[in-house]
Order: structure tokens, then sequence, then C-alpha cells
């Protein structure tokens, strides 16, 4: 990674991503291939994305459904093996560790909490055990009433009551649901959570308290988050900085006040428009035009020049990179030319 | 006369611990061409109102009281077959998933047409032209070719288009739209909002748009309804329900969505949750976590009454004799 792209931490990164590409092979069968005549077909998810987080820092990914975000947070987490690239958690190759032979000490560091607090809990077992499973995996308490002492702690940080412990999943409404995941999340002490989507399955009035929660939570004990939303609002709302995603690669990288006060990208500026107008100022939403592109063919050079009002003829032939610009990272032709104003 | 009356309409589900009420007695109604946003905490019985005016009420749930008119007609007692041809001609439905609604056997030209052709007096080849139309209209680009596709060619957000052009079939006079864009991106989510503005416009198409999304609604909605835990708690103009909300908990919903450009370190939060249906609390459903209440809330429900602002609100707070208590 060159070192442009580095964006001046004071403190050590926790995590750095660098050239992460992930390759899905979405081939038909291989005898309908060669039936058909049919070449192998390679849909590149995440394509040479380099960024990092500092210690402590919220960094959001936003982009179109499909763009690559919730493939970046299995990589991180280690769910999903990369292609090729590298991910350096506090330094060590994460890869590299957790297939090693202590590979506990390290994975009890992060933890992910999904989108969808319905399928992520196991409806057979209790919330107490729910929650005491990453304790018990990963060996952390000595004895039961060690256990039992933590999860009552637990249940009382996400704001539920320890007699809640021996309910079970049903019993509990979306958001209640939501912070029994963050419980179980947080039971390993872990310093880095990869939130995908935590609050799109909740209504607004349960979301506001989730974020507070999480807010909360990464103030008392210095969490690092990576978060996921198709949420403008709730992403400016918890984010420091945060990457706009467009086609398995990053095309901006800001701070969250100058991304949505000086978005510079043409994406980034084409989705920001799309925020609805709780102002309701009368301002028309320019709606997004064009389809989404195929990500298994995707356009030549930069992915968005179908879509992008300020293409040329180098949009069309050479892909962008990110490249520094007044604090931020742009990945644009336009921009480093200096002809989107 | 309104296009779409709803009055006193209760929705109940018999269990074998007694009978839920889900839907407590609501009364609404809905101009020709106005888009009537109906908002609310999940579970507080949006899709139930939903259902009950398209005629997909699922059994066990039935309408126990109340009556519900189209353009003056009673259609909340129509036997199954002539609602249906009511929910094809006069209403039309769209629903989060696309796919609830499209077959995926079929090409869309097959689903259209004979869709058309049910509803109006037309011959097949007349049928086509139309439904290439219809797609016109909702933004699909080459129509004409596309439409021999089957549902599985198209995108998400071509889907949700192809899903509201088959609502749009027989010219309905009511659109029952359940979370149209929720299952869409922002940036396709913004489109399917435009075409149906310009349809209201244009065809004088009511919509009953139900959200949680306030975005969506701010945008979109002429009007709209807060429900919680069954009952509308508050019904005004968008501009006053969104700029100067009366109930307690609409205050506390406006107040908890996050605002580009509105730097707050905590987000405004209602404590608790809502009661379930067979733990409502006698007086307002919304007396436990209600900063406001009152005596009278912990004794008495409240109905719509009208304001110090604009909106009608189920409060007390806007009763003199009950401050007063
Ligand atoms: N296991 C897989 N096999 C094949 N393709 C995959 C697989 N997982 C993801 N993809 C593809 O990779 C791309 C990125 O998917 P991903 O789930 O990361 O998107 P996303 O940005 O999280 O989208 P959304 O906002 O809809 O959640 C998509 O085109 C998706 O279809
Ligand atoms: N078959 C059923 N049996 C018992 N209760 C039911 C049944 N179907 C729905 N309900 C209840 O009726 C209430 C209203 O449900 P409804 O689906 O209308 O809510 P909603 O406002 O659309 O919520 P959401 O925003 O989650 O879609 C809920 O409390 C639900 O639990
Ligand atoms: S590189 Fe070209 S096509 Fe891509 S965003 Fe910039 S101007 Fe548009
Ligand atoms: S009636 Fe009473 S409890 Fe209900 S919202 Fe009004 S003040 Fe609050
Ligand atoms: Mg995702
Ligand atoms: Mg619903």
């Amino acid at each position: 990674m060159n070192d442009d792209i580095k964006q001046g931490f004071e403190v050590k990164p926790l995590l750095e991503v660098r050239d992460l590409t992930k390759y899905f092979d979405v081939s038909k069968p291989w005898l309908t291939r060669i039936l058909e005549k049919q070449p192998k077909q390679i849909l590149k998810a995440v394509d040479g994305l380099s960024f990092e987080i500092g210690k402590g820092e919220t960094f959001s990914l936003v982009g179109e459904s499909g763009c690559g975000k919730s493939t970046i947070a299995k990589l991180v987490v280690g769910l999903q093996r990369p292609s090729n690239g590298e991910i350096l958690f506090d330094g060590q190759d994460l890869n590299k560790a957790i297939t090693s032979k202590d590979s506990n000490r390290i994975r009890r560091r992060w933890q992910m909490i999904f989108q969808d607090p319905f399928a992520s809990l196991n409806p057979r077992w209790r919330v107490n055990d729910i929650i005491s499973e990453p304790i018990r995996v990963f060996k952390l308490a000595k004895s039961k009433s060690e256990i039992n002492d933590r999860v009552d702690k637990l249940l009382t940080q996400v704001g539920l009551s320890p007699a809640d412990g021996n309910k079970f999943p049903h019993e509990f409404s979306g958001g209640q649901r939501q912070r029994i995941s963050i419980a179980r999340a947080l039971s390993s002490e872990p310093e880095f959570l990869v939130c995908d989507e935590p609050t799109s399955a909740l209504d607004v009035s349960v979301q506001a308290q989730i974020l507070n929660l999480m807010k909360d939570l990464q103030r008392r004990l210095g969490l690092t988050y990576l978060f996921i939303s198709h949420n403008l609002a709730v992403v400016y709302h918890v984010s420091d900085r945060i990457g706009v995603m467009y086609l398995g690669r990053l095309c901006e990288v800001a701070t969250a006040s100058d991304l949505f006060k000086n978005p510079q990208h043409p994406y980034t500026q084409l989705l920001l428009n799309t925020i609805p107008d709780m102002e309701m100022t009368g301002i028309k939403r320019d709606p997004v035009h064009g389809e989404v592109p195929n990500p298994i063919d995707p356009p030549s050079g930069c992915a968005f020049h179908p879509r992008c009002p300020l293409a040329n003829d180098r949009c069309r032939k050479e892909t962008p990179q990110l490249q520094k610009n007044a604090g931020s990272l742009i990945a644009c032709h336009a921009v480093e030319e200096k002809r989107n104003v | 006369m309104s296009l779409l009356e709803v009055k006193n309409l209760r929705v109940e589900f018999p269990t074998r611990r007694g009978t839920l009420l889900a839907i407590d007695d609501i009364s609404f109604s809905i101009e020709p061409g106005e888009v009537l946003g109906v908002v609310g905490e999940s579970g507080a019985g949006k899709s139930l109102t939903g259902a009950s005016i398209i005629g997909l009420l699922e059994p066990p749930g039935r309408i126990a009281d109340g009556k519900i008119t189209l353009e003056g007609e009673r259609i909340d007692d129509l036997p199954y077959e002539k609602m249906r041809h009511v929910r094809g001609k006069k209403i039309g439905a769209i629903f989060q998933d696309p796919l609830t609604s499209l077959n995926p056997l079929y090409t869309v030209s097959k689903q259209l047409t004979e869709t058309i052709l049910v509803h109006m007096d037309m011959s097949q080849e007349q049928a086509r032209k139309r439904a290439v139309e219809l797609l016109d209209e909702v933004g699909i680009p080459a129509a004409e070719t596309r439409i021999d596709s089957y549902p599985h060619e198209f995108s998400g957000g071509m889907r949700q288009r192809v899903v509201i052009a088959l609502a749009l079939c027989a010219n309905p006079k009511l659109i029952v739209a359940d979370e149209p864009t929720t299952a869409l991106d922002v940036s396709i989510q913004a489109q399917i909002i435009a075409i149906i503005k310009r349809l209201c416009k244009e065809h004088k198409t009511a919509v009953m748009l139900i959200t949680h999304d306030m975005g969506v609604i701010a945008e979109t909605a002429d009007r709209v309804a807060v429900m919680y835990a069954g009952r509308i708690v508050e019904i005004g103009e968008v501009r006053d329900i969104i700029k100067d909300a009366k109930h307690p908990y609409t205050k506390g919903l406006m107040g908890s969505i996050p605002v580009v450009g509105h730097d707050v370190e905590v987000l405004q939060q209602i404590d608790g949750s809502m009661p379930r249906l067979n733990e409502v609390p006698k007086g307002c459903a919304f007396n436990s976590r209600c900063p406001d209440a009152i005596n009278k809330c912990f004794v008495d429900r409240p109905d719509l009454m009208q304001t110090d602002g604009l909106s009608t609100a189920a409060c007390w707070l806007y009763s003199k004799e009950a401050v007063n208590e």
C-alpha cells in the first residue's frame, strides 16, 4: 500500500486492510459451461481495497446493495478467506493468527453483530446460554458462578435485567433481541466490533436506543467499530470516518463531516442526493439514473462511468486510484484533473 | 365523499388464551389523489389495517367490527370472488418483497397482460400494448424488449417497478403500498417514490403508504397517521406531524430520527417498548413510557381529539377537563 493512502493517524491503527480482494466463482456447473461454450465467470465482490481503522474509531462503509460491504465484514472477522491481500489486526496477520494453535487468544478480540436479531439467536437456547457461549468457547471464566456473574453484568450493561437471562429469544421484541446479540458480542470482552446493518431491521425509535447503547459502550469500553448501514443519516450520526464503495472498490474516504459537507467523488454526490429530505424544503431529489451495473462484467476503467455526468475517454479506459485530496481520499480522474468544479 | 372510508375498524385474533384485539377502533379516510402515510412501531397494526382494506386479512384474524367503504360502497363484507375483482380493478396492492407478487415461472408480459385482460375489455394485442405502456410509465428502459423477460432477469428495483405496473393495470382508484421501498437501495428507493408521486398527480390515484421510514413519508405523503398498539394516536398534515407533533409518542418518534447535519451525541430515545397485545395497560396504551402522563392516563383511554396545533391526537393533555382533574 502506498503511503498516500494512510490518513495520518496519531494512534496506531487497530485494523489495517491492504489490497484486499475477494473473488467468487459464479460459473455455471462445469458440464453446462462446456456445452454452452461459456467462459468461467468471476465476480469481484471486493477488488483491491485498502483502509485502516484507528483504535476507538468508528469507520463506516456505505454504498449500493451488492457493492461488497458485507463481504468485507466477513473477511475482517475471518468468516471468509480473502482471495488476495492482507488484513492486519493489531499488527498481526489475521488469517495466520486464526489458524495458529492459540488462535482463541486473538479471536476473542473481535466480534460481529448482524442485521437480523431474529435469525442470529438460537431460538432453543435460553438467553443466559446464548450470551455465555463465547465465554465458554474461549474459556474466559473459571466457574459456573463466575459465568453467571458476567452474564448478569452484561445484561445490565445492555439495558436488560438479570432476570431476562432465563427467558427464550421469542419472548423479546426486536430491539431487545438486538440488545441480546450485543451482550453476546461483548461477552468475550472484544476491542473490535463489526456491525453489519445492526439497526436496519428495527424501528426508528428502537434504532435510537441501540445506537445510543453502542455509542455509550464505545465510550466506556474504548471499542472500535466497523459499521455498515445503508441509512446515510445513521452513518452520519455514528461515524468518525466513512468509506464510500462502488462495485467492490472504495471511491472516497473522508471524515463524516467532510463527506457530508463537501462530497467530492461524483458517485458520493449522487448518493447523498438520495437522502430523503426531512426538512421538506421542496428541493427535488435527483434519483441516481441508470441501473446498477453487472458485477460479473463491470464497466471498463472507472466502473461508475456509465452513470457519471463527468465521464470522459480516460474514465472509460483507466481505473482511477485513491489519491489524497484536501484531507480526503478520492478515486476520480475528474477530481484529480480539477474538472469537477 | 371520500374515496376510502374506514370507520371504527376492529380486527381480532381468537387464540386459546382469549381474543387478542390487534386493531382497536380506528377510523380514517383517504381522498382521491391523496397519499396517506401510515407510520408507527413494529407490530402497531399498520399491515393489518392495509390487509383489512384489500381484503387479504389472514385467518384466524378477522374484522370484528366497523365498516370500510370505497366510493361509498361497502367492501369489508364482500364475498371472496367479488372482493377479488375489487382488488384488481379498484384497489392495487404493492408489498415489500416484489417476489411475493410475481410468478417466477411466467414472463413479465404474460403476468401483466393476463391481469389486464381479467379487468379490462381488451384484445390480447391491446393488452400487450397497454402492458408496454405501463412498464414505460414506471421507468423500465426498453420496455418493448424487456417485457418478455422473466422476473429473475430484472434487478430488485426493476422488479418492484414491475409490481407497481401490475398494481396499476386496471387504473385503480387506490393503491395500498406496504413498505414498498424497504427492501430497496436508497438510490432505487428515490426512483420508486418519484414514480408513486407522479402517479398520484397524473391519474388522481390515492395511495395508502405504509412505512417506518419517516424520510419517505416526509417526501411523499400529504397526511400521516401515526399508529401505536392498534390505534391511531395522531393524524394530520405531514408538515404538522413532522414539525409540530402533539402526541408524546409522535414527538419521541420524530426526536429519535438521526438527521444529516444535526450533530447530537445522544439521540433522543423513548425508553421501554410497545406493550404486547395481551398486556396493553388500562387507560392510554403509552402510559408506561410517557414522560407527560397525568392521572387520567392510567384510568381512561383517550380518543382522537383536537390538539392546540393543527393535528388531532389521542392524548389527554389536550382535554382541559382531564388536565384539571
Ligand atoms: N458466497 C457468494 N457467492 C457468490 N457471490 C457472492 C457471494 N457473496 C456475495 N456475493 C456477491 O458479491 C457482491 C457483494 O455482496 P455483498 O453481500 O458484500 O454486498 P453488500 O454491499 O453487503 O450488499 P447489501 O447492501 O445488499 O447487503 C454481490 O454481487 C453478491 O452477489
Ligand atoms: N396470526 C396472528 N396471530 C396473532 N397475532 C397476530 C397475528 N398476525 C399479526 N398479529 C399481531 O397483530 C399486531 C399487528 O401486526 P401488523 O403486522 O399489522 O404490524 P405492523 O404495524 O405492520 O408492524 P411491522 O412494522 O413490524 O410490519 C402485531 O402485534 C402482531 O403480533
Ligand atoms: S473517474 Fe471519471 S467516470 Fe469515474 S467518477 Fe471520476 S469522472 Fe466519473
Ligand atoms: S394520554 Fe397520557 S399517557 Fe397517553 S400520551 Fe397522552 S399524556 Fe401520555
Ligand atoms: Mg450486506
Ligand atoms: Mg407490517
